[in-house]
């Protein structure tokens, strides 16, 4: 027996945290000692809280949460499953009534120095999201519940040199071999045997490591250390300290209390707060961002459940899941998997069939070899979907306070009476209201509901309308397990939204709501799934749809700061995949069909202009300008695209004069020629002069092409003129009338009444004369610089329309204008 | 077995010698030092056939040349599956290396990988079953000796590995007979009021294409008596680009191809390109793509760029070059001509264009793709 387990003095049970069999072997060892107190690795500030445990409604997994009060983004956790060995001791000590206390180092420290760790690092704009990671990390048997931002120094792994040194390449696998699976056989003897073995190993490996780089750990450590000796005061050495078996060394340490009180002078404290969160084998599973750092609660939880046949109960629950997704899943197969997995645990010299035989036999077995059934193995089963509860006498969630607080300083009062609020965008108040209010729509908290406001249309305010109803506390609460604040919530909330949207509309919208709930840090994910979505959607509709959105968005995001890189990036791409699925979408259409896509070309074509306008100055963004300009000559020439369209991507080319009037000439020509089907020849017409403002003018002033589609019309034979003249009229009929009896006189005059016609030069713009009228330019000069403000001297002003708001935040102010049309 | 041994009678090399000849010394090797249990019948020990497969370096010294390169706990799975008297399915996309796996592990466990039945959508019952020698039939009546045993019939009394390649391929009839085989592992030769019970060491491993599958789809009841083994396409890019030069490089020998010197980049970029678009996602993981219908596996990559090579070597100047495996790529990218065309642009124009240095390959392929 070595001292850690003499009986003349505490009991020190080092674990693994979240280690089944640890937990086992505490609950057997404790039986057996009976200790007269029990001291558990957590923060003293939950002492209070413990109580809470034993309760009814209490069901793990939960988690330990504190925060800061004046903070809550700061908060660190301690999460605890069933089959985490504090919480067994916990249990056990509350079943037994038994004094129970947290010996680590004060929350209000731990957080404290996290945070100062933070601002060293100049990191303290991601403290929220840092604050929360859980670094108990369940193969370094250290149970640091670190706060985040501890700084970096390549920490060893205890458990994974012992490993090392045994031979195992993974150090979880050793860990299980040695401990988890033996202990069972270990309990007869004595229960208290492994720990012993255990406690001389790590003071082994301490003495070659020392502090293993953790160094505030030390720190830790003198706390527990003079917790330890108070409690031994107060009961006698017949007490058990349950704690991470990298910390059992240095409980043994002689050392002297004032050199303790040494170590913890002078370190940093914020008032920090407690209260029991529920959490969820999800969580606790490490890649689910808070990770516990195991992979799979569930199979620990199975370990530490079932009594006996720990195999074969877990394949008959794998079996029942399969079949229950409708996988035919046998006795049989029961049967076979639990007989490969035990021949593959002797074939690797393996005590017990492991996780990873266990996974192999299923997968060969009962899956067929696929991943696919194997993967809702591992979701529902190995890790798990165990979602803790907690009482609601638990104190309430830092989610809430947060709320409250921003409810204060918004003055937003939160009222059971339904209410209208109008925002004026402009003002810092209003501003951030919006933000508070669109972030607790993406929580599903429905206090405000956007309403349409009065006439709003692209101005910089927004409508709401609030109710606050009792209900919404429960959706807070629900919410507390996004974050710890509205805008950390909603930012993990947003992001996980994001990896789990299946359409790429959904992404699009999420994006637009991300910038109008001001989540910066959500941006990145978003943009991410909507790259994902937009490269794995196959229809160009789609796609085209989500253009214009993201342009918008990008100028926005623009005038907001945000990150317009990668959004300029995604926007790029989803252009660029455009110009390649476009050409084939537009062959085979029917009418209805064309006319839809006419209209997304269109958008396309404006959203590209914007793109290349806003975004990509440099040669990227011409590239893609010449790219869509190619696409738009192939569509314009190619026979087996729709006509409508052919003659969209012909005007648009025209207007942007990137096609030559002849080239239009001879495309028009080609398109009304007599071989043309008549009803094309008008589908072309119409997508050439239809739709778009001032299609009428083009042709009232460009002569030529009005005497080309003159010529055309006056060729079609009177009994196919029936059949072209409900086309035509459809897009005639929508020029002004003031234009339609222009356009009649000019026909009725006849053709080319020798005024200036383009045909002049090549360098004027189509259905412009040659030349420069002078005077008339000049003309609009005194507007223009109204407009620009050149007089004044007040530098650009895009809103210049309002004339008795001009304090200095005017610009920024009104970049934010075209939110309220979206919002 | 009657044609090995007929090309060693005549003194001829065979081209391709068996697994088991082959490497007889490692298989010797690994019997003299292997000091495990060995299941019954067994040449080696589960331990030492999963070593013959995956390689390593015996206490005596001997190398054990890798013969699959893949995960570990692949084999291991198919060599305990053997040892629990399992019947083994390998499936993959073709060029996953299954039969040279299922020829490996037969030659280890049974010193013999001949008993071999070649799935065709024509495999008779007798290929499964037994046959009959029509002239002892007619002229004796139906005896022992008139049978004539069909590969797995023969494992089946000598306790030995069976292969079954191709098992899709097999009428579902036929591959109806095989059921009460591997569940009673006992023949019945109802003409004889005999049966064949089958020897401890028995065992089959069947080969089948996931790809294709639906040609014969297995039933429920013959899919319950096979432990499945999926052999993946190769996980890492080093890995696939090792496995693609090692065989473009033997390859190349025995069609007298002079080697090109600088050819490691292309094959790497050709493996790139076929992860990539296999994957439906770049190799820095941040850009998705659309997969084409092709399967693009590393035997296809293998063969674009053997088939540069030759291109270089015949009518370039030896070096080979992105427009030599251009073509190829096109080719082996683009099966369906609408969808995958579109696919490939995309690809052409989002990933390939700008990444640094494929800048020549870029307009390889557009030149090729115009």
């Amino acid at each position: 027996m070595t001292r850690a387990a003499r009986s003349d003095g505490p009991l020190l049970l080092g674990v693994r945290h979240h280690g089944p069999g640890s937990a086992r072997a505490v609950r057997a060892a404790l039986e057996a000692a009976h200790p007269r107190a029990v001291l558990i690795e957590g923060p003293p500030e939950g002492d209070a809280l413990l109580p809470l445990a034993a309760d009814e409604q209490m069901r793990p997994p939960v988690a330990l949460l504190a925060h800061a009060v004046d903070d809550p983004g700061q908060a660190a956790f301690w999460p605890l499953a069933a089959f985490s060995p504090e919480w067994v001791a916990i249990r056990w000590a509350l079943a037994h009534d038994v004094p129970v206390r947290f010996i680590d180092l004060p929350a209000a420290n731990s957080l404290a120095m996290a945070q100062a760790a933070e601002r060293e690092t100049d990191r303290y704009g991601d403290g929220a999201r840092d604050g929360e990671v859980e670094g108990n990390g369940g193969v370094d048997g250290d149970g640091e519940p670190a706060a985040g931002g501890s700084p970096v120094h390549a920490p060893i792994d205890p458990i994974g040199v012992l490993a090392e040194a045994a031979g195992y390449d993974d150090p979880e696998r050793w860990w299980e071999d040695v401990v988890e699976h033996r202990t069972q056989g270990g309990e007869a003897v004595d229960p208290r045997a492994p720990f012993a073995a255990l406690a001389e190993a790590m003071t082994a490996l301490r003495e070659v490591y020392g502090d293993g780089g953790h160094p505030r750990d030390t720190v830790r450590e003198a706390y527990m250390r003079i917790q330890l000796r108070k409690t031994v005061k107060e009961f006698g050495d017949d007490i058990a300290v349950v704690c991470g078996a990298w910390h059992v060394p240095a409980l043994v340490t002689r050392t002297t209390l004032a050199a303790d009180r040494a170590l913890l002078k002078g370190l940093p404290k914020v008032k920090a707060e407690l209260t029991w969160v529920p959490w969820s084998h999800r969580r606790l599973a490490r890649h689910s961002g808070y990770g516990a750092g195991i992979d799979s609660p569930g199979w620990y939880g199975h370990l530490f459940e079932t009594a006996d046949r720990p195999i074969e109960r877990w394949m008959t629950k794998v079996a029942g899941l399969l079949r229950d997704e409708d996988r035919f899943v046998s006795s049989a197969h029961v049967i076979e998997a639990v007989r490969l997995a035990e021949t593959l645990a002797a074939m690797r010299g393996r005590p017990l069939a492991g996780l990873s035989e266990t996974t192999d036999a299923i997968r060969a077995v009962m899956c067929e070899g696929s991943d696919v059934p194997l993967a809702l193995v591992q979701d529902r089963l190995i890790v798990g979907e165990t979602l803790g509860e907690v009482p609601d006498t638990a104190p309430a969630v830092p989610l809430q306070r947060d709320l409250t607080r921003q409810q204060r300083t918004l003055r937003l009062k939160p009222e059971s009476l339904e209410r209208e609020l109008e925002l004026d965008l402009r003002k810092d108040t209003d501003a951030a209201r919006s933000r508070l209010l669109h972030r607790l729509r993406i929580l599903d908290v429905g206090w405000g509901e956007p309403a349409a406001g009065r006439a709003s249309t692209g101005t910089f305010r927004e409508s709401w309308r609030l109710r606050w109803e009792p209900e919404l506390y429960v959706r807070v609460a629900e919410a507390g397990t996004w974050g710890t604040t509205v805008l950390s919530a909603a930012t993990a909330k947003a992001e996980t939204q994001a990896v789990s949207a299946t359409a790429l509309a959904e992404v699009t919208a999420l994006a637009e709501h991300c910038l109008l709930a001001e989540l910066p840090d959500a941006l990145p994910a978003v943009m991410r799934a909507l790259a994902d979505r937009a490269a794995l959607d196959a229809d160009v509709g789609h796609l085209a749809d989500a253009l214009p959105a993201l342009a918008r968005t990008l100028r926005y995001g623009d005038v907001r700061s945000t990150d317009t890189a990668a959004l300029g990036e995604v926007a790029a791409g989803l252009a660029e995949r455009i110009c390649v699925g476009l050409p084939p979408a537009c062959t085979g259409l029917d009418a209805d069909g064309a006319a839809e896509l006419r209209r997304r070309v269109d958008g396309v074509h404006t959203a590209i202009g914007l793109l290349t306008g806003a975004v990509q100055a440099d040669a990227d963004g011409a590239g893609l300008r010449e790219r869509w300009t190619g696409v738009l000559h192939k569509l314009a020439a190619r026979d087996t695209v729709a006509g409508v369209i052919r003659g969209r991507a012909a005007r648009l080319l025209l207007d942007e004069g990137r096609l030559a009037e002849d080239d239009a000439a001879r495309l028009m020509g080609l398109a009304l020629s007599p071989g043309t089907p008549p009803a094309d020849a008008a589908a072309w017409i119409e997508g050439f002069v239809g739709g778009a403002a001032g299609g009428g003018m083009l042709l009232v002033h460009d002569e030529r092409l009005l005497g080309l589609v003159d010529a055309w019309l006056t060729g079609v034979p009177a009994d196919t003129f029936a059949d072209v003249l409900p086309l035509l009229r459809r897009t005639f009929s929508v020029y002004e009338a003031g234009v339609r009896r222009t356009l009649g006189e000019l026909v009725r005059r006849g053709p080319s009444a020798g005024g200036p016609t383009a045909t002049a030069t090549g360098t004027t713009a189509p259905g412009f004369g040659p030349g420069l009228d002078g005077a008339r330019a000049d003309a609009v000069v005194p507007v223009l610089r109204l407009l620009l403000g050149l007089d004044t001297g007040t530098g650009p002003d895009p809103g210049g329309a309002d004339p008795d708001n001009r304090d200095p935040d005017e610009r920024v102010e009104n970049a934010e204008e075209p939110l309220g049309a979206t919002g | 077995m009657t044609v090995s041994e007929t090309t060693a009678a005549m003194g001829v090399q065979a081209l391709r010698p068996h697994a088991e000849d082959a490497f007889a010394h490692e298989l010797k090797a690994l019997a003299a030092a292997d000091d495990r249990p060995r299941p019954a019948r067994w040449q080696l020990s589960p331990w030492a056939v999963a070593t013959y497969l995956l390689g390593g370096t015996l206490p005596d010294g001997t190398v054990i040349t890798p013969k699959y390169v893949g995960p570990r706990r692949l084999v291991e799975v198919a060599v305990t599956t053997l040892a629990t008297d399992r019947a083994l399915l390998l499936l993959g996309v073709p060029g996953t290396a299954k039969t040279w796996v299922s020829e490996h592990l037969a030659a280890a466990v049974s010193g013999d990988s001949t008993l071999l039945v070649q799935g065709t959508a024509g495999t008779p019952e007798e290929a499964v079953r037994y046959g009959w020698n029509y002239a002892q039939l007619l002229a004796h009546g139906p005896s022992r000796d008139a049978l004539v045993p069909s590969p797995l019939m023969r494992a089946m009394s000598d306790g030995m590995t069976a292969r079954i390649e191709e098992l899709t391929r097999i009428p579902a009839d036929v591959q109806d007979s095989l059921i009460t085989i591997l569940s009673e592992k006992t023949l019945p030769v109802p003409e004889l009021g005999q049966e064949v019970q089958a020897v401890r060491g028995f065992n089959v491993i069947a080969t089948a294409n996931d790809r294709d599958r639906g040609v014969n789809e297995l039933s429920s009841a013959l899919r319950r008596r096979f432990n499945t083994v999926v052999l993946p396409l190769p996980a890492t890019p080093d890995a696939e680009v090792d496995i693609v030069s090692r065989r473009v490089d033997q390859i190349g020998r025995s069609l007298d191809l002079p080697a090109a010197p600088d050819g490691l980049a292309e094959i790497r970029r050709v493996v790139t390109v076929f992860r990539e678009l296999r994957n439906g996602v770049t190799t820095d993981g941040r850009t998705k793509l659309k997969s084409p219908s092709g399967t693009l596996s590393t035997a296809e990559a293998i063969s674009v760029v053997t088939n540069g090579l030759a291109l270089a070597a015949h009518f370039g100047d030896g070096v080979l070059r992105p427009g030599d495996v251009a073509a190829g790529i096109l080719g082996a990218v683009v099966r369906d001509p609408a969808a995958d065309r579109v696919v490939w642009q995309e690809y052409l124009e989002t990933v390939v264009r700008e990444r640094d240095g494929w800048k020549d390959f870029y307009r390889a392929c557009r030149e090729v793709s115009a």
